[in-house]
Formats: C-alpha cells, structure tokens, sequence
C-alpha cells in the first residue's frame, strides 16, 4: 500500500547563506495492507520529515513515494489532494482548524468531503467521539479552546472518522491517560483488522511494541555527509 | 474532467512597468486558489484581468461556460462577459462599500442580482434575500436596513450574500478578510469555508494573509514583482518553501 | 419681432436639435445628446423643452403651453409670451386647437391627435441615475439592456412602503428596448404614453433629447406581484364631476376643507361650458358665455 524508494530530502535555506542542509537520503520502507511500521530514531533525526514527505506535506528531492498508485513525490496538487480525501489519512500532534466550527463538525469534515451522507455521518461521529470519552457538553464548542489531551483525541477522531486505506499516526497517544490511551491503540488495532496500512511515530515504548509489526529506525537514512 | 478555468500566459503591462506577466494556471471546479504576495507583487492586477476588470495586453482566460464550454472571456464581447459577471463569477472586493449599494437597504442589495438576471416576483425576491441573509447570519430584521448602518464584518458578509445569491461557480475574492477585526475574520473565514464546500464553489483568493490561505486554499501561488515564482499545495508551499521570496515571506510571519 | 430669429434660436441651432429629435425618433426612447443652448430663462424652466419646441415650429403651429396640466401659471404663461413675441405664432388654450402641446408635468386629459406634437420639459432624463451616479456606467447600461438596477429601485420602494410608492416620473421600457423616465408626470398618465401624437422631450441642463414616435408600446415597469397601477385621488372633480380625470387637492381654509378638481384647466373648463357640474361647481356655470 505504501511504498518509498530512494527519497532523499534536503533544505536549502536562501536566506541564511543559502545553507543546504541534507537531511534524508536514501530512504525506503513498504507497508502492506494491515501493517503498522514504527519510524524510531532519536529527536531530529527525521521521522517527522519523513511523515510529512509522505503526506505530501515537504516536497521529496528526489525517489518515489507511492501511495496507492499516487507517486506523492511527483504528483500534482490535484492528486495530492484526492489522495488525502480518499486514501490517505493524518493524525498531527496539532488541531488546525477554523475557529467557531463546532467539534462535531470538524470531526465529521473527512466523512462528509468524501461523500458520507450527512446522517451518516453524524451517527459515526457520534459514536467516535463516545468512545473517545470527549465529554456531550463538548460536541458543539470550537474544540480551539480545548485541553491538549482533548484537542488530541479530537484529532484522532477526525483522522479514524473515515477508514482511510493508509494512515499516518503522529505521536497519537501522548498526552493521554490510560484509558484513552487504550482506546487509541484499539482504534489503531481495528484499523489494521480492516486492512489499513499505518506508519506511525510512538515514543511510548510500550504502545510501539504493541501495535507495530516492524520498526524502522530513521538513522539508517541519515545523509552520507552528515553522518 | 474540465478545467473550470484555464488561464494561459496572462500578462499586464503598465508602459513598461510589468503588471503580471506569464501567468497560466488551471482551476478546476471546486478549488480554491491562494494568490500571496506582497503590495505591488501583481497579485490584484492578476485577479483584475482574470475577473475582466483589467485587460490584459497578452493571454487567454478560458471559462466552462454553462451553454458552450470554454471560452476565452478576454475575446468574448462585452455584453457576455458582463453577463458572465452577474451570474456565473463573483467578485468580493476588499472594502465592502465597493462592492454594495450603499443608498440601497441590504435585501435591495441581495436582491440586485435576481433581478439582474430578470426576477420580477417581488416576494420571491424578497425570499431569496432574506434567505441569504440568514445564510451569512445576518438577521432578517435587518433586511431593509441600509449597509451603512452595518458593522464592517457585516458589510463584508452582506457583499458576500450579494454576490452569491445567483449560484456562482466561480468566485474572485481581493483581500476578503483584510481590514476587519481579527475575531470578525475568523468568523468570516469560518463562513467562506462552508459556503465553498456547500455550493462547491471554486474560487481565487488574493490575501497577504498567510493564516487566511492556509484555512481556505488548496492551492498557493506566490507572486513577486508580476511573475508567480513558486505553486503548490497550500500546505506544501507554507511549510516547506522553495523559492528563496516564499521562504522569506513565511519566515516573516508574526508567531502568535 | 424682428430683433429675432424666428423662434428665437439661429437656423445652425435649430437644424443640430432637429437631428438630435430625428435620431430621437429613429431610436425610441434613447438619450441623445445635444450642444443645449443657454437660453434667456433658468435652468428648470423648461430650457429643454423651449429648444425642442423652437426647433419645431413653424408660423403656421398653434401653441399651447401647460405647467401641472394648467395654462395660466408662471411658467406656461412665461413660456407661450416668449414663443409669442420670439415667432409670432398663435397661441390656444385648448387642446384640440394646438399643434404642438409644450408641457411640464402632465399629459392632457384629452386623447391627442397624429397632427399633434407634444413637448416634454425634463428636469433629469436619466432613469438609473438615482441608484448609479457615473453616466459612463449608466450609458453602458443602456447600451447592454442591463436594467436589474431599475427594478432595485421598485423593490426599495415596497420594501419601504408596501407597494410601489414612485408617483410621478414613473420609469417605463419603450418598444421593449430602452428604459425611460417619462419625466415627472403622473404615473396616472403613464398608459397615455402609448398615443397617436409624436412626443418629443427635452432636458436642457442635462443636454439631451429623447422621442417616442405614434403608436409605439410602452410599457410601465412592476413586479409580477405588485403590477402597475396608474393611480390618482379617489374622487370626482368637484367642479366638472369628472370621474377619470386627474386631480389636484386643494385646501380651502383654515379648518382643512379641501376639494378636488382637475388638474387639466382646458379639460375642466370644456367640461363645465358642456354642462357638467361637480359637487361644489355650481356656482360658475353660469359664465360660459
């Protein structure tokens, strides 16, 4: 389902003596249908720009990131977007969303844009945000103003509201307690029942050994010259 | 599929001064585009000539036309593209009172454009307007009131209500958040949003405002000095900069 | 006499008006622009219609001049002196006896003839121009048909009053191609619009003329809802009883007593000299003779 090659990515930094700064090269992990890859490696090394390459978020320099059949590394702003509304979902550490739009609604969002009928919708939101333990009272306030561990579990919901074929899971259990966190991991483990392929940053050990069926540490795509 | 709009090498001089030159670009139905870039980068003189407002000195705009398909609106004749204007585009300028009738009240205002189009069903007009109005929260009391007895915010949103009361498919927007409170924004973006995705509206936005692009845009185009110097995904472009103007233009964004 | 060109105006003048009502006539219910000339009375006093009606005369006409449908105001009675003095022309009170009609601010009650040639006075002869200021986008306007704006302005008036409120200088579409202002006449007389006599209008400051030939449609602008009525005081002339004339009001002391009567003087008076008596008429009867 997902597929990297040969990605390498560097910064150039025009403003500050245009510095190139590689950061990645030769980077390439498959994940099947039903996986969960864990990216390690130590703060910096790179797993977030990974994610983000993957996501279509940082611009590959140079390889092949297919995704589905999409090659995000080629791939225009147009099939990138249809990837992220059909194919591909995100789990950020960071809620983005449009001050006032009441929490139910930012969770329904990837429901509704890939053509959940809006009843539907409603009752899977519902449902997530339930299990998610985001208290009733909660469901029509902007979630801007939310606790972290809140805005987090907001962002878990919209990333698993639609079952997206691939997903990418950005530290989804910190900041939780216990019993969130073990709902977490049972989403993600429903998730991989129904055959969606995860890539996923944990820096809690214990949740990575649980849901991942292989690790990969970052390092090992540390450029050559900076290593 | 088709492009809703196509534009082809668009390019604007003032003697010679470059307006906008080489510009082309696709816009398919549904997207919005953000057009960044600083004061005197092109960027309004761009949405100028795409809206028919400006001729441009070289280029072709194509437009989906509902009854013909493409049609470049640069050589299409006036009445068309005037015709254009009232039913199919939208323009929201930056100050309200440049897009409303002042003297006129807010359902007169709404209204103009049904009747532009030949409504002659002073009920139904009505109906519509207040309709709109609730749909950019205005409340219907207001409908007879003048907009100058309106707020900035609401001046925006009635300009708003204006311009789409006819169904556009395309929308052109100068600096639609410029020059309201912060919180007004949010609420007005809050409003374009949901609006663009109801009615499926394509749309160009020209902001300054980076935050303002990154809620409403797919796509970015940066503009300096009349040349567009790096397009993207919206996202793509704010966080990871190629072009050494979009890296010092993201880089000069105030934290908050 | 003598002192004067006929009519006043030099035959160079007259020949460039007369181009102008031709181009009028040819294109019913366009603004035409013309070099207006200043003439010896204010603007407001009917210089537009003076310079039409100068350009039209012959020493053979009969003038009638009427201001709100009367013959002896200031201004009809100012108007047809000068006409007198500057080409001799005879002059008539009564509607059947003129050749050419200059009036200011109402059509007469009489039907009038295809011999017959009236001159409108025409204060500002562009209908969009209270909602749109700029000429250059209102001459667009026309030129494009585009007149949702016009109806803006109906709408702004029911929204405001319930129903159509504009009473005088109705805006009415002529031959289904120009929106006009049939300067501020009744509306009351918009549907006599459509008539056998050529119209003829003039806006002197404003520097325009416009026509409407015999027998051309015009067409009052409304709403399917609220449909154009052509209204006028729910009363009968209270001197020649007359049902369907229009009427002026007039308050005749100081407890408020009012009566009715029409605001057309030759009507009123042929009327009465036919025998008819309104309410409160029958004290002047007796002096037809």
């Amino acid at each position: 389902m997902i597929s990297v090659e040969n990605v390498s990515k560097s910064f150039t930094l025009h403003h500050q003596g245009s510095a190139v700064i590689p950061v990645m090269e030769n980077a390439r992990l498959k994940v099947e249908p039903g996986e969960c890859i864990g990216l390690t490696g130590s703060s910096g090394a790179g797993k977030s720009t990974l994610m983000r390459m993957l996501y279509g978020n940082y611009l590959a320099a140079s390889g092949t990131i297919l995704i589905g059949d999409t090659d995000v590394a080629q791939a225009n702003p147009r099939q990138i977007l249809e990837l992220r509304r059909n194919t591909l979902g995100y789990v950020s550490q960071f809620l983005r969303v449009v001050p006032r739009v009441p929490t139910i609604d930012v969770v329904a969002e990837p429901l509704l844009r890939t053509g959940t009928p809006p009843e539907a919708a409603r009752h899977q939101v519902e449902m997530l945000l339930t299990k998610l333990r985001i208290s009733r009272t909660l469901w029509h306030l902007s979630p801007t103003t939310f606790s972290g561990g809140e805005q987090q579990r907001i962002n878990i919901a919209r990333g698993f509201a639609y079952a997206f074929p691939a997903l990418l899971l950005d530290e989804p259990t910190a900041s939780l307690d216990a019993s969130n966190r073990e709902t977490v991991l049972e989403l993600i483990e429903d998730a991989k029942d129904r055959g969606a392929a995860i890539v996923g940053i944990f820096h809690d050990e214990a949740a990575r050994e649980r849901v991942c069926d292989r690790q990969i540490d970052v390092a090992e795509f540390a450029p050559v010259s900076a290593s | 599929m088709t492009p809703l709009l196509k534009v082809e090498d668009l390019a604007k001089f003032y003697g010679k001064r470059v307006g906008c030159a080489g510009v082309s670009f696709d816009l398919y139905p549904g997207e919005v585009m953000g057009i960044v870039g600083e004061s005197g980068s092109g960027k309004s003189t761009l949405l100028n000539c795409l809206a028919g407002h400006l001729a441009p000195d070289t280029g072709a705009v194509w437009f989906d036309t509902r009854a013909e398909g493409l049609r470049d609106t640069i050589t299409m004749n006036e009445p068309e593209r005037r015709m254009l204007g009232r039913t199919d585009w939208a323009f929201v300028h930056q100050h309200a009172r440049d897009g409303l009738r002042m003297n006129v009240s807010a359902g007169g205002n709404v209204g103009e454009r049904l009747m532009a189009v030949g409504a002659r069903h002073y009920g139904d007009i009505r109906m519509a307007a207040a309709d709109w109005l609730g749909r950019v929260e205005i409340h219907e009391d207001r409908i007879d009131d003048r907009p100058t007895a309106f707020s900035g915010g609401m001046q925006q949103r009635l300009q708003i209500a204006r311009n789409l009361v006819t169904g556009p498919r395309l929308v052109f927007m100068d600096e639609p958040t410029g020059g309201l409170d912060v919180s007004v924004q949010a609420r007005l973006l809050d409003l374009l949003r949901g609006l663009v995705r109801e009615m499926n509206l394509s749309a160009i936005i020209v902001t300054h405002d980076l935050a303002v692009v990154r809620l409403l845009a797919d796509r970015l185009m940066v503009m300096k000095d009349g040349h567009v110097v790096e397009t993207g995904l919206t996202d793509q472009v704010l966080d990871d900069p190629q072009h050494p103007y979009s890296q010092l233009l993201v880089s000069s964004v105030l934290q908050v | 006499m003598s002192e004067y060109n006929f009519a006043y105006l030099d035959e160079q003048t007259k020949r460039m008006i007369r181009r102008a009502i031709l181009k009028g006539l040819a294109t019913p219910g366009y603004q035409v622009p013309f070099a207006s000339r200043e003439m010896p009375m204010p603007y407001g006093w009917g210089t537009g219609g003076v310079q039409v009606s100068a350009a039209i005369l012959t020493p053979a006409d009969t003038l009638k001049v009427i201001d709100q449908g009367a013959d002896d105001t200031t201004n009809a009675v100012s108007i047809r002196r000068f006409f007198e003095k500057t080409a001799a022309v005879s002059v008539t009170e009564a509607t059947g006896d003129a050749s050419v009609i200059q009036t200011r601010h109402r059509i007469p009650e009489e039907r009038l003839r295809e011999d017959q040639i009236i001159v409108y006075q025409v204060p500002i002869p562009e209908p969009l121009r209270f909602l749109e200021p700029s000429e250059v986008e209102t001459r667009k306007m026309h030129g494009l048909e585009e007149y949702g704006l016009m109806h803006v302005k109906l709408y702004e008036d029911i929204s405001q009053h319930g129903a159509i409120a504009t009473a005088y200088a109705y805006p009415v579409k002529v031959e289904g191609r120009y929106v006009m202002d049939p300067s501020p006449i009744p509306k009351f007389d918009n549907p006599k619009l459509e008539m056998a006599a050529i119209q003829l209008f003039g806006a002197g400051r404003e520097q325009r003329i416009y026509a409407i030939p015999p027998y051309t449609k015009v067409v009052s602008l409304d709403f399917e809802d609220h449909p154009f009525e052509p209204t006028k005081a729910d009363h009968a002339c209270d001197l020649c009883a007359a049902e369907n004339s229009y009427l002026d009001e007039l308050i005749t002391d100081d407890q408020g007593s009012r009566m009715f009567m029409c605001s057309d003087t030759d009507y009123c008076a042929s009327r009465r000299r036919q025998g008819h008596v309104g309410v409160k008429g029958t004290v002047f009867e007796g002096s037809a003779t």
